[in-house]
């Protein structure tokens, strides 16, 4: 099995301080190097904090796993310098099929609106995006990226952790003022802690398989209720780089995980599923199971908790990796303004309260739709089944139809950062929410609205030349459309339902924070103080 | 709006009779699946989400 990619191995080495024995004590921790360790390490480092990294293995991601990136974490690693190859590489991808049987009766397109630098999805193995972020975490000097060092105990303390960690070389002890725990769904950090790890647990099993093959099948999402192929269950079939593709069976709660997973099983099904004469060949299986879940608090002390360490979804709708991405967008400028003594620790807080909120909103739509693939019991599988028949003929049964509701960014309509609006305002950019792209022309050059916010606060000012504002560490970025750059197809405007001299404060994680029909210094200045945990000026 | 909770269905006895009419040939399974499309077709026909939850409390 895998034949289209050779797994890199990354080189441990010795860590100074564990050769002297001297207790260091560091700055920012994270624990995981996966999707979410790699991209908070990024992330901090671009605001100007020294991180350790820490994994117990020395490869990437072994098989596909996650697959689909959603728009939003795309933009994240793009604003990181890191998108480019993964938009290079992955499949892009729009248009999604639902069957009943052999029968389409649903289909839907993710209709992405024109005017973004960045596709609605991309389908990209696992490995190839870690492998795309560990090369650009070992060309960051601030960042120090170890290998086999694998997290054995931890101390919490009011100030700091101590942690003792297991390499090559035996056990040694390291400090750290704050620890991010991005190790996954089964994280010892939170076993560590004694955090409470919450949800619904499904009694059911999927088998998923990556294949090889040369097919001419569209690229797009295929999802099966009870197909002829595989009676009584669902299955999905989705396409990947390198004409891999990932095939997804649901196999029930009976199924044995250990037979389900041996090549010999596997392949007839796939071909009950392609037809006979399809030529491929299996490069990777696995049989999961899964939960809904999350942890009760993001912030342990020092210890924070970003992806699935912190809440654990079902597949359906890609909201794993896609969520964990915005965890550690929403974090990094808060750690580093509270690092920096720029901020009270009270904006870590808001770290829990606004992740906490998107986490549930995700449980939701997963819970939900899971509950629509795997129904708990007769009279579920019969309203399921009624929806399914009717969306055959009927349209108004189709929105009913859920086979994963693709992930979106959850606004924080509900934060306490956010200054609420006092003027009257149409369309989505509440405060709250995470800004529309927009194309533009800088200096007679074609560009994009989200790349002009750097990486503190940003005032967007549309049409009239603004005063200064001068809010110390926290002094945003003006950007002035029709000066700094033109609109050139007004959709800027449009998104942001803008008439002249109106103003938008921007967060460094590139959300709305507040926003006015006209440019005021002082109700600027007090909005930022709210957005930075009410101590900056 | 409210649910309507007052009589409201033109001619009750013709009703009630079509209804079991159409069922009177099925297996309890097959009239169960006819129900569950009969649910969802007259849901979709009031659609207002406080509507439906008052009608689904009544009903439990």
């Amino acid at each position: 099995m895998l034949n289209t990619y050779s797994f890199p191995e990354f080189e441990y080495v010795q860590s100074a301080e564990q050769k002297t024995g001297e207790v260091l004590r560091h700055t920012v921790v994270i624990v995981g190097a996966g999707p979410m360790g790699l991209t908070a390490a990024l992330d901090f480092a671009a605001r100007g904090l020294k991180v350790v990294l820490l994994d117990d293995n020395n490869t990437v991601s072994v098989g596909s796993r996650a697959v689909c990136y959603a728009k939003r974490p795309l933009e994240i690693w793009d604003r990181l310098g890191v998108a480019q190859p993964m938009l290079e590489k992955g499949i892009k991808w729009q248009f999604g099929r639902v069957f009943l049987r052999d029968q389409e009766v649903y289909n839907f397109n993710l209709l992405p609106e024109d005017g973004h630098k960045i596709p609605a999805f991309i389908n990209l193995q696992q490995y190839y995006l870690e492998e795309y972020l560990v090369d650009a975490c070992e060309q960051n000097d601030l960042i120090d990226l170890r290998w086999k060092h694998k997290v054995v105990s931890l101390q919490s303390y009011d100030d700091h952790v101590e942690l003792a960690v297991e390499t090559p070389d035996g056990i040694f002890r390291l400090q750290t003022d704050w620890l991010v725990a991005c190790d996954g769904a089964n994280s010892d950090v939170r076993k560590m802690v004694g955090a409470k790890f919450t949800g619904h647990f499904f009694q059911d099993q999927f088998l998923i398989a990556d294949i090889v093959m040369k097919a001419d099948f569209p690229t797009e999402r295929w999802f099966w209720f009870d197909p002829e192929f595989h009676r009584g269950q669902s299955a999905l079939l989705h396409k990947q780089s390198d004409d891999v593709w990932r095939l997804d069976f649901q196999l029930g709660w009976d199924s044995d995980p250990e037979e389900e997973k041996r090549p010999e099983n596997i392949i007839p099904r796939v071909k009950a599923m392609l037809g006979e004469d399809v030529e491929f060949e299996l490069e990777w299986g696995s049989v999961y199971q899964f939960a809904c879940r999350r942890i009760d608090r993001f912030r342990y002390g020092r210890v924070l908790f970003a992806g699935d360490s912190a809440h654990q979804v079902s597949p359906f709708g890609a909201r794993g990796a896609n969520t964990g991405v915005q965890d550690v967008d929403n974090l990094g400028w808060k750690l580093a303004a509270v690092v920096r003594g720029e901020a009270p620790v009270a904006l870590i807080d808001t770290y829990h309260s606004e992740r906490a909120f998107a986490a549930d909103d995700n449980l939701l739509n997963s819970t939900r739709s899971t509950d629509f693939i795997t129904p708990k019991n007769a009279a579920s599988m019969r309203y399921r089944n009624a929806v399914l028949n009717l969306s055959k003929t009927q349209e108004f049964a189709r929105p009913l139809v859920n086979s994963g509701r693709l992930s979106t960014p959850t606004p924080y309509t509900e934060s306490t950062l956010n200054t609420p609006d006092t003027d009257i305002w149409k369309g989505s950019m509440r405060p709250g929410t995470c800004v529309a792209d927009a194309p533009i022309r800088v200096d007679g050059k074609s560009d994009w609205l989200l790349n002009q916010f750097g990486e503190g606060f940003a005032l967007l000012v549309f049409g009239l030349e603004p005063t200064p504002v001068e809010a110390g560490v926290f002094t945003p970025t003006t950007v002035v459309v029709g000066q700094h750059f033109d609109d050139i197809e007004g959709l800027a405007a449009k998104r942001f339902d803008a008439t002249e001299g109106a103003v938008y404060l921007i967060r460094p994680d590139q959300h709305v924070a507040a926003r006015w029909r006209t440019f005021d210094r002082d109700r600027i200045m007090a909005a930022i103080s709210q957005a930075t945990g009410g101590q900056s000026q | 709006m409210s649910l309507t909770l007052t009589p409201n269905i033109e001619d009750p006895d013709g009703f009630y009779e079509m209804l079991t009419e159409a069922q009177r040939d099925m297996s309890a399974e097959e009239a169960d699946d006819m129900n569950a499309r009969l649910v969802l077709i007259l849901a979709n026909q009031i659609g207002q989400a406080s509507l439906l939850r008052e009608a689904v409390e009544l009903a439990l």
